[in-house]
């Protein structure tokens, strides 16, 4: 009896394991002779370079300027390190063997050519949406880029997670593979921003947290998170600035880097705007604009301005001159206010207004800490301007007691917790 | 490292530690001594300078972070020292010791491309980092006011003098 039980679950253990690889395996895609970048068209390759503009392929396959595209960028998840990979045509490091079927396979379904499986930190979850024709274009783009010759680190990944079998099982699990579907009911200009968000902008793989896994959990879509060290702020309704994200700022914001109701794009997205997005021509970041104001639910314009006035206002209206300051309004009106003041109609870009800010009403302080300790060099935020960074001058005191009077005053949001400890721990 | 920007029009090229702060780039290695050392912490605005026309506490910038900016000392706002704002600080003898007076200029000629016609309100919140031992305050107000005026009526606008100095 027990031997029939053990040769039964054996058998089945078996079947199962056996149904597994054969989901799992993935055949190897010729190799071709590197393609010939005279094969396509410059329109195509204009096209393609908007696209990975849109998808910032650049920033992370790439660690020195001078060789773009070759990879090798470190990033840190909680199962180890990955390495980003050379996708210049050069033949032996690179894709450069690699058919436009084996590029559309690993954009699409995560499979390299070879066969094997690619970690999802290669966001072909998002990639999988987009159109043969983009396909097309974005491959001829990178293949008529200059083959650098680069062979990215290994990654360090720890058991069990560098067996890359295994990923199949989560593609199971978090794979949804197929073609971005239109919105009837939205405009042709709504439906092209979705698709540049949810495609090769692959803007939730940072504003939406991940789970246990690795996954984006879909129960808390474009709800914020943290990723590199930087709070990728909420983009839905549940954002809690005061003025919203219309599309006049939604625009401006991912043009310039900057907008006057928000604040400046810093880490991360100075990277995606200044790197990536400025390839896309307007018609693009105006439809993620309208994308984007149509997901995080925002006032009119006319509504937008009004409330931001009144948050501006309402602090400005709270400052008594004739009691003594706290340390954290003093700090704030000698080091801060001569840059960040501003009229309560009338709020400047380059002068961002901390009533507004993002940094200062989300649910963690490390983008206001890193800001303050670190500065925002000039590729950063806005092209006009820079801001020097605190961290030689204050101390984690100071800048806690900055912080939290900056919270108190100018948000209705609830007193961040252990705030000199994680100005701390922000500390190179 | 060599860090290349523009001062006063020239380009430039200092040869010196990354995070040596601007301010003794400028005095120490350019020899611009207009600038003034006052606190070292970014708390007191005597060392203000115009980075990009905007006005920037060069004690706590580091040099490499203005790599190819265009910065703007006392010495470069205007060939001749007759700025709407210095004609006006001599006029009503604003300095008393003189040592915040450089960064006190600076700082009003960024605030008047922000706010053209200051009033009270703007120029203490816009100013109030600049501090003045002398206690000449009231003098400062009254020559801010008096060169944002002669720069509205006669056509010679903030930005364009603080663009004239940058570019």
């Amino acid at each position: 009896m027990f031997k029939k039980i053990l040769g039964g679950l054996l058998a089945f253990g078996a079947l199962a394991l056996g149904i597994f690889l054969l989901i799992a395996w993935e055949s190897s895609i010729d190799p071709i002779n590197t393609a010939n970048p005279g094969a396509f068209s410059d329109e195509q390759i204009r096209r393609g370079e908007v696209l990975a503009g849109l998808g910032n392929c650049e920033t992370c396959h790439t660690t020195d300027a001078n060789k773009p595209f070759a990879g090798g960028r470190a990033m840190p998840t909680p199962f180890g390190t990955l390495y980003s990979t050379n996708i210049t045509p050069d033949p032996k490091t690179g894709i450069g063997q690699w058919s436009e079927s084996a590029f559309s396979r690993a954009m699409r379904e995560g499979v390299s050519r070879s066969g094997s499986h690619l970690f999802p930190a290669f966001p072909y979850t998002h990639f999988t949406k987009l159109p043969d024709d983009d396909i097309s274009d974005l491959y001829a783009y990178l293949m008529s880029r200059q083959a650098i010759q680069a062979e990215p680190p290994e990654n360090t990944l720890e058991f069990p997670f560098n067996i890359r079998l295994l990923l199949a099982g989560w593609k199971l699990l978090f794979f949804d593979e197929g073609r971005y579907e239109t919105v009837s009911s939205k405009s042709d200009e709504w439906n092209r921003g979705a698709y540049i968000a949810e495609g090769p902008g692959h803007c939730s793989a940072c504003h939406t947290p991940r789970n246990a896994l690795g996954a984006e959990d879909t129960g808390k879509a474009w709800e914020g998170a943290i990723i590199n060290n930087w709070y990728a702020p909420a983009l839905n309704a549940s954002n809690p600035t005061p003025a919203g994200w219309t599309e006049t700022e939604a625009y401006q914001y991912l043009r310039n880097g900057g907008s006057p109701f928000h604040g400046v794009a810093v880490g991360s997205m100075a990277d995606v705007v200044h790197d990536g997005l400025k390839r896309a021509p307007d018609s693009d970041l105006k439809a993620l604009a309208v994308w984007l104001s149509d997901l995080a639910q925002a006032p009119g314009e006319q509504q937008a301005s009004e409330r931001s006035a009144s948050a501006i206002r309402t602090v400005q209206n709270t400052q008594n001159p004739s009691t003594v300051m706290d340390e954290g309004e003093r700090l704030f009106t000698y080091a801060c206010a001569a840059c960040h003041y501003n009229e309560p109609e009338t709020p400047n870009t380059l002068r961002p207004d901390m009533a507004l800010n993002s940094a200062i009403s989300a649910p963690t302080p490390v983008n206001l800490i890193r800001v303050t300790l670190n500065g925002v060099s000039l590729k950063e935020g806005i092209a006009e301007a820079m801001m020097p960074g605190f961290g030689e001058a204050l101390s984690d005191r100071q800048i806690a007691s900055l912080l939290a009077y900056l919270r108190a005053t100018h948000t209705d949001q609830p007193a961040w917790a252990n705030l000199e400890q994680q100005v701390r721990d922000q500390r190179p | 490292m060599a860090t290349e920007f523009e001062l006063n029009g020239q380009p430039v090229t200092v040869d010196i530690e990354n995070d040596t702060p601007l301010l003794w780039a400028l005095r120490d290695d350019l020899d611009l001594t207009g600038t003034k050392y006052g606190c070292g912490i970014g708390m007191c605005g005597a060392c203000t300078v115009l980075v990009n026309g905007r006005a920037t506490r060069s004690c706590i910038t580091p040099v490499a972070a203005v790599s190819g900016a265009t910065i703007t000392t006392i010495e470069g706002l205007h060939p001749d020292g007759q700025h709407p704002l210095q004609k006006a600080w001599i006029e009503t003898q604003t300095p008393q010791c003189g040592y915040c007076q450089s960064g006190q200029i600076m700082q009003a000629a960024a605030m008047l491309k922000d706010f053209p016609n200051p009033t009270d309100e703007q120029i203490n919140n816009a100013m109030g980092g600049n501090l003045c031992r002398c206690m000449a305050y009231v003098r400062i107000r009254k020559a801010i006011k008096m060169a944002a005026k002669e720069m509205n009526t006669s056509g010679n606008t903030a930005q364009e003098t603080g663009a004239a100095a940058n570019e």
